[in-house]
């Protein structure tokens, strides 16, 4: 496609500056790590850097990894047998998918968000509390107090104020989400990871989600995975695309939506295959 | 490249790309007419030229609007986004130069009858020659996506330029010499400076092209020659500003 070009003519790159998101420190460094699920190689070899306080995307076909990736990030593949990850999952400096480390510790730190809704059965009040009882010893005041600056945080407060203390199964698609995160934010984690957080959701609460997602990045570390491109393009700072358990690009979004380096990217998200 | 996989949207950008190599070959045609009945002095090829004017005004609504609509549906990403924003910015570079070949067409009636000797046209004849083939290969860089084409004719300009200038200093001396060809070389130094135009219009396609292929920018220092701004011509005793 770039055809040669006399190299002494001046040609400024499409990106003027040095991107923002790049500027980050990093946060999460994926180091050679593999996947497994029994026999099936799900990740391979991947290597990349999730900058702090950014929103880093994850786009790729279904079955590319991606969710893998997720989920290895906060250990949930411990919960079932045959599942393995080899490499390295650095952390603040602790390998993540190391066996002397807890998981539970690691799932304080790194929050996670499902793409249905997962409200406990219980009042919204004690959505938010119950996790935060299991790790602290509040009194009743500090609780209320988290409570609500977790509910605010989720943008989801004056809707749920007077409210507190019913059942959170009452409430809407887009509530219930925005409640899981306000849990998520609770316990007060520094990475988030949301795995299509709205897909289940009608556009208005997309957007209000989206708005939040926006929001929590001041304070969090956010990984999304999303099917929605336009999500991507949208939320993201960063971009990377999976393909059969590979990592096939990762850049600033700005670049990857309109300028990607990879053919296969290129064909994914102009909506050529996939 | 291989198909989207909603054909229609292949259909749609196919369509765009269809109408802008139309609308470049009307343009085109639009361009040599006009410079050929200024050659010519023939009024009833500049009358065509002009009524002309309003069917690339008419493609170039159609364009934006197809554009429009696919942004709207699809909304395209990376080369297919490229591609229908360049196929806007190529379209409206297309309809400012049928406009520019209508201005000379409307000279060419307003200078009928006028006193007129052939060398006068010479000069504007040789640019225009030059104009049209850049604006044909830039056409053609289009059509075939070929960024190094592009890049071509974006250098090539300069020699318009030097022309242009040259061809300032021409027709103000044909002025010194006969004030009788005040007149006439007053609306040639217009159509001069339209066609000038003109070739900027296609080194902008030239870019255009080049972001639309590669995803990059041309750098804005492109080789300029016109210096007619600053041109001057001796007149016994005086000298004049141009």
């Amino acid at each position: 496609m770039n055809s040669a070009v006399d190299p002494t003519f001046n040609i400024s790159s499409s990106v003027s500056a040095k991107p923002d998101a790049l500027q980050a420190p990093t946060k999460i460094k994926v180091e050679k790590l593999d996947f497994y699920y029994g026999q099936n190689h799900a990740l391979k070899n991947i290597n990349f850097e999730i900058p702090e306080k950014r929103v880093t995307a994850m786009i790729g076909p279904s079955g590319c990894g991606k969710s893998t990736l997720l989920r290895v990030f906060n250990r949930m593949y411990d919960l079932y047998p045959g599942q393995r990850a080899e490499g390295g999952v650095m952390f603040d400096g602790v390998n993540i998918v190391g066996k002397e480390l807890d998981p539970t510790v690691v799932r304080t730190r790194i929050g996670m968000v499902f793409q249905k809704p997962t409200p406990f059965p219980m009042s919204i009040y004690d959505n938010i509390a119950f996790g935060v009882r299991l790790h602290e010893n509040l009194n009743k005041a500090k609780m209320d107090e988290r409570v609500e600056s977790c509910l605010r945080k989720a943008a989801i407060w004056e809707e749920t104020k007077d409210r507190l203390h019913t059942s959170a199964l009452g409430m809407s698609g887009g509530q219930q989400q925005r409640l899981c995160i306000a849990r998520t934010i609770a316990v007060q984690p520094e990475v988030i990871l949301l795995d299509e957080p709205t897909s289940a959701l009608d556009p208005i609460s997309t957007s209000k989600i989206e708005d939040l997602i926006d929001e929590l990045k001041q304070d969090f570390t956010i990984v999304i995975v999303t099917h929605n491109m336009q999500q991507a393009a949208r939320c993201a700072d960063i971009t990377a695309f999976f393909y059969l358990g590979e990592l096939v690009e990762v850049a600033p979004s700005d670049v990857i939506f309109t300028n990607p380096k990879q053919i296969k990217t290129r064909d994914y998200i102009t909506g050529r295959f996939g | 490249m291989s198909d989207h996989t909603v054909s229609a949207f292949d259909a749609e950008l196919k369509e765009i790309g269809r109408k802008v190599v139309e609308m470049g070959g009307q343009s085109e045609r639009m361009v040599a007419d006009a410079v050929n009945a200024l050659i010519r002095r023939d009024t009833a090829a500049a009358q065509r030229v002009i009524l002309l004017d309003a069917s690339v005004d008419l493609l170039q609504r159609e364009i934006e609007e197809k554009a429009i609509i696919c942004i709207a549906k699809r909304q395209p990403v990376a080369s297919d986004l490229r591609d229908v924003v360049a196929s806007i910015r190529i379209a409206s570079d297309l309809e400012r130069i049928g406009d520019l070949a209508k201005n000379v067409g409307k000279r060419v009636l307003a200078i009928e009858g006028e006193y007129h000797p052939q060398k006068l046209v010479r000069g504007v004849e040789h640019m225009s020659d030059l104009v049209l083939e850049q604006l044909k290969e830039v056409l053609d860089a289009y059509a075939s996506r070929d960024q190094a084409k592009a890049v071509d004719v974006w250098v090539r300009d300069s020699g318009i330029d030097t022309m242009y200038t040259s061809l300032f200093r021409e027709l103000l001396t044909y002025m010194m010499e006969d004030p009788r060809n005040i007149s006439v070389c007053t609306h040639l130094l217009f159509c001069a400076k339209n066609i000038e135009r003109i070739g900027d219009h296609a080194t902008n396609i030239a870019e255009t092209i080049y972001y639309m292929v590669s995803g990059q920018m041309l750098s804005e220092e492109r080789p300029k020659a016109d210096v007619s701004s600053e041109t001057t011509v001796a007149f016994p005793g005086h000298s004049l500003q141009g």
